[in-house]
């Protein structure tokens, strides 16, 4: 897993409410055995026609728009627990996700492939969406360690919260099977004391 | 202060409480199936360790599987490689594999309970959502990502945080033609599509007591459908009875102390839980979706509203022009083409049971195409037991071999692009049929009724 620190960015704006993750990746995309390539699929039904033809209204073939910032509307990530979304999101190149709202097994799954989502408020969102429009090249200014996201063209800037233990393996790059491997014996007497 | 049904079981199974509150969590039982675990294994090979508890796992293939001639090889060659990797994968790690031409395959969430191998107050997770379904038996049992599933492989435990509780009491009784499928799209239509998020609910109440293990199952089912982490319901006569004699059930003295331990598994009266709703049954009417998430459920006597409420209004447009819908109109009366019975919300025993006695003597519409897809070869046995199979067929619908079918566009079976599909399974979202399909969840009854009449009826007028 990759590390994160301090990202950089600009912006891909996706303002739309609850986006499940069979939009992320279509069901028909999951039939993959390895990790790779997942990206090429990303939002693959809002972003290309029938034909493969790129559909030219949608952000991700707007080349104004870049960055490996995604900024999305509230509780992104819904539906699905497929892990393959956080793959695909990943494999393209994202490294953050803003929304307001997160769907919980999305977000362990981002935090669980190097990708950091990040939760503001309505009105930070707001802000965010609204400086894109402006200026679609603005930039956010992202420090895990200090847990701050920065609007650079506004200097709006908030903090989130993350779970100590999470920060920590992102910033190191580390998983939870480290962790758990390293609990081994623990879970053997636990085994053995069960009745049930 | 007293424990709710959830901290019961939850507490019973911690190994360890990490730093920031983080705990490692025991899981008695591991589902996989084909789509999930692939990448799970590979992690293991890459680290180069084994499957810990290779006894605690079971497979199965679902997603993938045709359900015409599952004699055949699998047409579809990534489908194919998918499912071979499963039993490629099983056989090298040591693990059961209930897979195509067994038996017992069928959707994860319909064998683990009919096999015995739910059972109340254990851990379960899999790679798959809907493993919520297996709450109905006073089970702490939710979904996870292929990283955990990695994980449970690897160590037989999973590292969380803790969710909140919420319970939701549903009380009264239920009036004729409205079914455990239309309690569960009811309450989602209150509580929103992401209503439940962070929490872990218990269903209670008269309502829930008085349904079937399989009606409960179908509310578990759709827990997640409002961004729950699982939703559980608390053992009681009905839940031993159903467990009772099952394969892998404990069986003789081993049952009766199994028992006196389940009896254990309630709510205290002054346990707390962080949120509570109460619903009434007479509130509840047959529903319908009319958008693309389960949240967006009406009655079946009801409009679409003119806005989109708390789902925001964007967002709310933009799934009535997907559905080729208008705002403050009626599905009541809308033709149908495409009707699908099944899936792990509604496709056991039961449902079979209760579709062939509505259907018996009746023609589907000329204008529908509509399947029965039982939830696992041994509901199929089941049914061509009890001659459902046939009633099913003289009716005019296919009856088809186990599997996910029309759940989820991942298999031959599709609903097409701009067509209606009434549909007992539990997701609406735009393409989950196929590609541009256009979904309408609703109970089992209401599907049959509308395969019948060619288009969207109220079932309360024909029985
Ligand atoms: S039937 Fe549908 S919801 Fe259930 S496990 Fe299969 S694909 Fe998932």
């Amino acid at each position: 897993m990759e590390k994160i620190e301090i990202i950089d960015s600009s912006c891909i704006p996706l303002p739309i409410e609850d986006v499940d993750t069979d939009q992320i990746i279509p069901a028909r995309f999951l039939k993959a055995t390895t990790k790779e390539n997942f990206g090429d699929n990303l939002f693959r039904d809002w972003r290309y026609n029938s034909d493969d033809s790129p559909k030219e209204d949608f952000v991700l073939n707007n080349p104004t728009y870049s960055g490996v910032v995604l900024v999305a509307g509230k509780n992104f990530g819904c539906g699905s627990s497929r892990e393959h979304a956080a793959w695909a999101l990943e494999d393209f190149g994202i490294k953050v996700v803003v929304s307001s709202f997160f769907a919980d097994i999305f977000k362990g799954n981002a935090l669980n492939n190097g990708i950091l989502p990040i939760t503001v408020s309505d009105a930070f969102l707001d802000k965010l969406f609204r400086a894109i429009e402006k200026d679609p090249k603005a930039r956010v200014h992202v420090s895990l360690p200090d847990q701050t996201i920065k609007i650079l063209d506004t200097s709006d800037s908030e903090t989130f919260d993350i779970d100590p233990y999470k920060k920590m393996c992102l910033l190191n790059g580390y998983d939870d099977i480290d962790y758990l491997l390293s609990k081994k014996d623990q879970i053997n007497e636990f085994e053995e004391t069960r009745t049930y | 202060m007293g424990k709710t049904l959830f901290d019961k079981v939850w507490d019973a199974h911690v190994v360890d409480t990490v730093d920031g509150g983080r705990e490692v969590l025991y899981i008695d039982k591991h589902l996989i199936h084909e789509v999930t675990s692939p990448q799970a294994f590979q992690g293991l090979r890459d680290r180069g360790i084994k499957v810990a508890r290779p006894e605690r796992t079971v497979a199965t293939a679902d997603h993938n599987v045709p359900t015409e001639n599952q004699h055949l090889p699998i047409r579809e060659e990534l489908s194919r490689i998918q499912v071979q990797k499963l039993v490629d994968n099983c056989e090298e790690f040591g693990v059961t594999l209930y897979g195509l031409g067994h038996p017992y395959q069928g959707i994860v969430h319909v064998i683990g309970p009919e096999l015995g191998i739910t059972q109340p107050g254990m851990t379960m997770v899999c790679g798959d959502s809907h493993t919520s379904t297996h709450g109905a038996f006073g089970t702490i049992a939710f979904g996870i990502g292929t990283s955990q599933v990695e994980q449970v492989l690897a160590t037989q435990c999973l590292l969380l945080t803790r969710p909140k509780r919420m319970r939701i009491r549903v009380e009264g009784e239920l009036s004729k033609g409205v079914l455990a499928k239309d309690v569960i799209l009811y309450i989602i239509s209150q509580l929103t599509a992401a209503g439940g998020t962070g929490y872990f609910i218990e269903y209670a109440g008269s309502v829930i007591r008085s349904l079937s293990m399989e009606g409960r199952m179908t509310v578990c089912n759709m827990s997640i459908e409002m961004g729950a982490r699982g939703g559980m319901i608390a053992p009681d006569e009905t839940t031993f009875e159903y467990v009772k004699g099952r394969e892998f059930a404990p069986q003789g003295e081993d049952y009766d102390k199994a028992v006196a331990y389940w009896k254990t598994l309630y709510t205290d009266e002054d346990a707390v839980f962080d949120k509570e709703y109460v619903y009434h049954a007479e509130d509840i009417e047959p529903m319908l979706t009319y958008g693309t998430n389960p949240g967006m459920g009406i009655p079946v006597s009801g409009e679409i509203p003119q806005t989109g409420g708390q789902q925001g209004d964007a967002s709310f447009r933009k799934a009535l022009s997907y559905m080729g819908l208008d705002a403050g109109s009626k599905l009541e009366g809308h033709p149908v083409n495409h009707v699908f019975i099944g899936s792990c919300t509604n496709s056991r025993i039961e449902d079979l049971r209760l579709v062939a006695k509505f259907v018996n003597g009746k023609k589907v519409a000329s204008n529908v195409s509509a399947m029965v897809v039982p939830g696992s070869q041994q509901v199929r046995k089941q049914a061509v037991q009890e001659g459902l199979d046939k009633v099913l067929r003289d009716a005019g619908f296919d009856f088809r071999e186990a599997g996910c079918s029309a759940c989820l566009g991942m298999n031959e079976d599709k609903v097409p692009a701009g067509q209606y599909c009434v549909s007992t399974s539990n997701r609406n979202f735009e393409g989950r049929q196929g590609p541009g399909a256009r979904t309408i969840l609703a109970s089992p009854l209401m599907a049959a009724a509308t395969a019948i009449e060619g288009k969207i009826v109220d079932v309360r007028e024909y029985i």
